[in-house]
């Protein structure tokens, strides 16, 4: 496996240090530029942070403060995803979405909004009546009483994405390793010596993109930070795939000044989700679900999509965004110490990744970092668990179906487990196949799956899991 | 591996009980193809991972284990020539009997002149209980406990809390014995035990304390169940445990039903049928679990091999239309649901020979079926039976409750 090669005597030019979907990007993103990149994460796998729950959308920015950096990044990494998707075999589901103002005042403030996004350069927003809304979507309830259409706004696969990023890194020449926690580090004016879990790395340029631990890391490493973590957790609610008839486009509310809203939309794998709540805590490692915000998920999903009172809701999941004291990204080059930190990415790290990654890029190449782009990169082709392109489950030699809920075949549960970027958990394994995230919630396959994993996962029963 | 057909008289989907006794009866009455499609790599069903429970009294006239069991029903079927195909997952149903289905193959479509859809129930997940807290590693139903420890030899925990007192917590408690593993607490939020079965002394000899009128609110740990929270009156501790084992609260597996045009009734969960087992797009039927939860498998196997009945009827144009079908009217109160929800006018003898009814809580009264009234004193899940009403008489359900 390209991951555990020769790490500790090579000189990398530079430790990615993070692999949530940001890590992942810039880690492809230096490895397409010709740096030679080592990834450290401190989880047992990859996306193990804030980057394991989001609400799968891609974003055009049009509601992102004007002229700032998260909206030059979401829209570069926007751009970036529709250029390779086709590449790397990702799924783009251009549904659009629809802003829903259910009150006066949100009414009121509709135009301020599509002037904001025309600002943004959005500039494909379309004002709708409330006959227009409900002929666009006719299962949502009829109090609305106007929207305007976000043509842009997209479905991805929030796993399949960054898995994709990484694997093309590691596919090109970075390294991976896991289970591997920076303890401390020293720069001697020339590289960083970095002491982790898994021994010495020794790197001309460090990046910490360590999600909800970046201001930890400044500490380790500078000694100093400038900006304060405070997570703030996201409880969803998924419905079975039964529920996804009922919706069409990405429903947004009118956002408020620290929330995108609670958002109903369907997801690549034909689900339907309602979601997140946003509630500030201290602890940063884990995202308890409580039973009355869920209830509350529900009711609130049932009065914007009528039809949801009567849908069972088949999973659930809370994910922490880490979010900073303040709005903007928190990404910035510390002069003469080769160091770049990339935080603060409150809610938008999925589709931004791609354009923060080449803005850090711009930032490393400033810093000094000369590189030779790869003349021509590998592109793999990563598995499709979408419902829009074909499944495996409909393709000969697939081994049969596994999860039946998901439709996960033997064959992509066998390319999960021998592929270069690995699981070495169910946990894992799940993000990158979809086994037991269904409505059974592994009633029925968790005896063929452990049979199918033995001896392939760290601990089989470690099944922390999500949507 | 054999050969799916493109077209066949019955197509069964699920190969348990109900699915395998229905196969043997239409061979062994001449229908002349008869194929059913099992998901799984065997047929069976669950007690194929039930090593243990009385099965067989009904059908072989002895006692055995779940996976004898499992594999008789399965020699029966075969012996009598019907063509069982595993590893096959029916993913469309389209009216008329059309059925599409993935294998590993790929994807593959068959005509049947009627279908029947067997495919038995499961238990409710956590997030159907309701339960907060983490999603760490170890929270299991009976149905995933059992497939491990009997399929795949693991002891996937040692110290578990089982959730309910139905037949199948009990079943989870006898097969942590069979692993050595140590219950830390059973927990029910009824007052007494949902099972009339005469397990109560099991708790006590393993030394596993049942806790009444207290339910399991939150799940703690990262990687693997590290404790668990119980409220009792209001007031939450919390227990150490490496495990959570949900146990029943069944519910039918009725995707494919919901996803294809076939109307499933909200109440019970399963496809609305007649009392020939037949749906509402009469190609169809259903038998076993799949209609409501949750039987016996020797229920299921004795309305397999009835609904089989109806569907040679069928086949043979012999069953009255099902336009003159009456619904049933269900006046709620405590009865949550009824099957069969419809009753179609006819001599035609029903395959479904009995009104099911299932409680929402529990109560004592009076159950009245149009002009006709029945004592009932009963909780949820469990079995109340009463006579089919006549289609001519008025099709009311009610309850007067005596407190």
């Amino acid at each position: 496996m390209p991951q555990l090669r020769e790490s500790r005597d090579a000189l990398f030019d530079v430790a990615v240090i993070g692999a949530g979907v940001v890590g992942c990007a810039i880690a492809r993103r230096f490895t397409l530029e010709g740096a030679k990149t080592i990834v450290l994460e401190k989880a047992h796998d990859i996306l193990d942070g804030a980057s394991k729950a989001n609400s799968a959308i891609l974003h055009t920015g049009f509601d992102a403060p004007p002229g700032s950096l998260e909206l030059r990044c979401i829209q570069d990494g926007h751009r970036e995803y529709e250029e390779i998707c086709g590449d790397l075999n990702l799924p783009l589901d251009r549904c659009g979405a629809l802003v829903l103002a259910w009150t006066e005042e949100q009414e009121a403030r509709l135009t301020a909004l599509i002037e904001q996004a025309r600002a943004n350069s959005v500039d494909d927003v379309v004002p709708l009546s409330r006959a227009e809304t409900l002929a666009l979507e006719p299962d949502l309830a009829s109090n609305v009483r106007a929207s305007f259409q976000v043509p842009r706004e997209a479905l991805i696969d929030p796993w399949s994405a960054p898995h994709a990023y990484l694997e093309q890194a590691l596919l090109n020449g970075a390294s991976l390793l896991r289970d591997c926690a920076v303890q401390a580090g020293h720069f001697d004016g020339q590289s960083w010596q970095l002491e982790t879990t898994k021994g010495a790395i020794h790197t001309r340029f460090v990046i910490n993109a360590a999600g909800l631990y970046g201001d930890h890391v400044d500490q380790t490493l500078l000694g100093r930070t400038d900006f304060d973590i405070r997570p703030r957790k996201g409880q969803f609610i998924v419905f079975d795939k039964t529920a996804a008839k009922f919706n069409r486009h990405i429903l947004l509310p009118v956002p408020t000044e620290k929330t995108k809203g609670i958002v109903v939309c369907r997801t690549v794998w034909g689900n339907l989700l309602v979601g997140p709540t946003a509630e500030e805590q201290q602890e940063r490692d884990t995202a308890d679900l409580v039973p009355e915000t869920l209830e509350y998920l529900h009711q609130k999903g049932a009065e914007i999509l009528p039809a949801l009172a009567g849908e069972p809701v088949t999973a659930v999941y809370a994910g922490l965004r880490p979010a900073s004291g303040d709005k903007e990204y928190q990404i910035r080059a510390h002069a003469g110490q080769n160091m770049i930190t990339v935080g603060g990415i409150r809610s938008t790290g999925l589709s931004g990744a791609l354009g923060i990654a080449r803005h850090v890029f711009a930032l490393g190449q400033k810093a000094g970092l000369e590189t030779t782009p790869l003349a021509d990169p590998i592109r793999p082709q990563v598995a499709n668990l979408s419902e829009i392109h074909e499944r495996d489950w409909q393709r000969p030699g697939n081994g049969g179906i596994v999860c039946h809920c998901e439709k996960v075949t033997r064959r992509e549960i066998d390319a999960a487990l021998e592929g270069p970027l690995a699981p070495n958990t169910l946990a894992g394994l799940k993000r990158r196949t979809r086994v037991t995230m269904g409505r059974c919630q592994g009633f029925y396959c968790s005896a063929a799956l452990a049979a199918c994993t033995r001896g392939r996962l760290a601990d089989p029963m470690t099944g922390e899991s999500d949507a | 591996m054999r050969e799916l057909p493109d077209r066949c008289d019955v197509l069964i989907i699920g190969g348990g009980p109900a699915g395998l006794s229905a196969a043997f009866t239409l061979r062994a009455a001449g229908v002349g193809s008869v194929h059913v499609l099992e998901r799984e790599a065997e047929t069976g069903g669950i007690p194929r991972h039930c090593g243990h429970s009385p099965y067989g009294m009904r059908e072989f006239r002895r006692v055995m284990g779940g996976q004898a069991y499992a594999k008789a029903l399965s020699a029966r079927a075969q012996g009598a020539g019907a063509v069982l195909h595993c590893n096959m997952t029916v993913t469309a149903l389209h009216p008329g009997g059309r059925v599409s289905v993935s294998g590993p193959d790929g994807l593959h479509e068959i005509a049947a002149r009627a279908v029947l859809l067997a495919t038995g129930a499961r238990e409710s997940s956590r997030v159907a209980r309701h339960v907060g807290g983490t999603k760490p590693g170890g929270v299991l139903n009976t149905g995933s406990l059992q497939g491990l420890v009997y399929l795949d030899g693991l002891k996937p925990v040692r110290r578990p809390v089982i959730v309910g007192t139905e037949l199948v917590s009990f079943s989870a408690l006898m097969t942590c014995l069979h692993i050595g593993a140590k219950p830390v607490a059973m927990v029910e939020s009824g007052s007494r035990p949902v099972t009339r079965w005469p397990t109560h002394w099991l708790p006590q000899v393993l030394g596993t304390p049942v806790y009444f009128n207290t339910e399991l609110t939150a799940v703690h740990g990262k990687h693997r169940v590290e404790a668990v929270t119980l409220r009792h009156n209001g007031q939450d501790r919390e227990l150490e445990a490496d495990g959570v084992i949900f146990t029943g609260k069944f519910r039918p597996e009725n995707a494919l039903a919901r996803e294809a045009h076939i109307l499933v009734d909200a109440a019970s969960q399963g496809p609305e049928v007649d009392q020939f087992g037949r749906c509402s797009d009469p190609a169809y039927f259903a038998a076993g679990n799949a209609l409501r939860t949750i039987e016996t498998a020797g229920w299921c196997w004795d309305e397999g091999r009835s609904v089989a009945q109806s569907i040679i009827l069928a086949l043979n144009g012999e069953l009255p239309d099902r336009s003159g079908a009456r619904k049933i009217e269900n006046a709620r109160g405590p009865i949550a649901y009824a099957v069969p929800q419809y009753i179609v006018p006819g001599t035609q003898p029903a395959a479904l020979k009995q009104l099911q009814l299932r409680l929402s809580r529990p109560a004592r009264g009076a159950v009245k079926l149009g002009t006709k009234s029945f004592n009932v004193n009963s909780r949820p899940e469990r079995r109340i039976t009463m006579p089919l009403p006549d289609a001519g008489l008025p099709l009311t359900l009610g309850f007067d409750e005596v407190k």
